[in-house]
Order: structure tokens, then sequence, then C-alpha cells
């Protein structure tokens, strides 16, 4: 599967496009890392808690998208977004969609 | 009237570890910041969509750097009295700045682990992942993701040189 926030893939040509796809999570911090957070607020710079969350959050939307795809038969997502919005207080919802494409 | 001192004490001494210990982490982290686009500059990270035709096609590699930071109590005090006169925001303005370079470098070094010189199509995102109290920023979130491209050829070219 090849991903790729371009529109196309080089030296490959795009034979079918397959629509869009999506793969999102929503995550909720648990309250230990909230407490270390509140204290790393005091002082400010990296949260690495919540770094850690999203990055995985954020391979989880692509795991989901990348389902989507294979299931459409696809070999390739372009046009990759991500998108973080907060949904409720302490939890955040990350996308992830691109278009799913056959390139040869 | 001893609680309201207290009270006034705890806040000043919020304020003064705030200061102290934000002051110190902002210029390590700056510090840091600039020995690492020192070092990944070989990494070229553009804007660009499309890719030059190369032969042999190179392969391609989602890449992506996050990190969530937050300002510190000073600073937050501070941005708060800005609030009321308007103007820039300093102490924020250096918070994202820090938080988007670094999300930068961590792109960059994912790519760079992957054999990549080039990134295309970077794109960056911010956003709010939790409000603070009255309303101001709790914390930022930093994404800077783009297209590695590998390509050997060019790679052993200057390997090679």
């Amino acid at each position: 599967m090849i991903l790729s926030n371009l529109e196309s893939v080089p030296g490959k040509t795009i034979s079918t496009h397959l629509g869009i796809v999506q793969g999102s999570t929503v995550r909720a911090k648990h309250i230990g890392r909230d407490i270390a957070a509140s204290l790393k607020n005091l002082v400010g710079g990296e949260l690495k808690g919540y770094s850690e969350l999203l990055v995985d959050s954020r391979e989880e939307a692509i795991r989901r998208m990348v389902q989507q795809a294979e299931a459409k038969g696809a070999n390739a997502v372009l046009n990759v977004r991500f998108t973080t919005s907060m949904v409720a207080a302490g939890a955040s919802e990350i996308l992830a969609y691109g278009s799913a494409v056959i390139v040869e | 009237m001893w609680i309201e001192l207290w009270q006034v004490g705890l806040v000043l001494g919020l304020l003064a570890v705030g200061f102290t210990f934000g002051t110190i982490a902002e210029r390590r982290h700056y510090r840091s910041i600039l020995r690492r686009e020192d070092e990944l500059r070989d990494v070229v990270a553009v804007a660009a969509k499309t890719v030059p035709p190369l032969s042999p096609p190179p392969q391609i590699h989602l890449v992506q750097g996050s990190v969530v930071v937050s300002v510190d109590y000073f600073k937050r005090m501070l941005a708060t009295l800005h609030k009321i006169f308007g103007g820039r925001v300093r102490s924020y303005e250096s918070l994202i700045d820090r938080a988007r370079r670094e999300a930068m470098l961590r792109m960059q070094a994912q790519a760079r682990r992957l054999g990549a010189r080039l990134v295309f199509n970077v794109r960056v995102e911010t956003s709010a992942i939790s409000q603070g109290s009255r309303g101001g920023i709790g914390s930022v979130e930093v994404l800077a993701y783009g297209t590695a491209v590998i390509d050997r050829e060019a790679s052993a070219n200057i390997a090679g040189t």
C-alpha cells in the first residue's frame, strides 16, 4: 500500500479511482496523564504523554483508512490529509482521509 | 486575611516557578532546535506538489512529525494581560514557533531514517487539543506531514562524491 499526500505516484499512472477512504479515532486522555500534564502546564514545554497519545491515535486512524482502501481493492491512497479536532473537553478526534486508487 | 495572603503567595510562587523553569526550558529547547536544524539541513522539505521526473522512479513514503506543547504559568498570565490591551502576544508566538519547528524536525528525522533527502508537499497543521482555564489555550498540537521521496540513485551519488 502506497500512502502519500501527493496527487500522483511518480513513475506510475493511476488506472482506477475508487473514491474517498477515511479512518478516524476519538481518544480521551486518561486521568494519570491529565494530572502529569497539569503539572507540566506550570512550567510549559512539551507534554510527552499527549504527544505519544496523538501519535498512537494517528497511526490507528491511518490503519483504519488503509483497511478501507484494501477492502476496495486499492493499492495506494493519495492526497492523504489529517485533521485533529476537539470533540469534547479532554477528547480529540483524529481523522485521516485520502483517495483510494489503483496505480500501475 | 491570612488565607488571602496565602493565596497571593501561592500565585506569586507559581508565577516564579513558571517564569524560571519555563525560561530555562525554552532556552534549552531553542538550542536543541538550532542544533538539529543544522544536522538535518540535507533533508530538504518543500511545499511543492510535483516531483520532478526521476529515473528510476523513486519510492515514496508518507512521513509525519508531531508535538504537543503547553505554555507555562507565567506566560499564560502575561497573555491574559495581553488580551486586555490586544496586539501581539509574544509569549504565545514563541510557543507555537518552537512547536512548529520541532514537528518539522521530527518529520525530517523520519525521512532521513527512511533514506530520503527530499520531502514534498509539506503541510503544517495546528490545533488546540485542550482548552485552558478562562478560555485560553491550554495545549497546542502541531503536526507536520509530507511525502518523502526516496531516490536511491541520487542518494548513492551524493554518498559517492
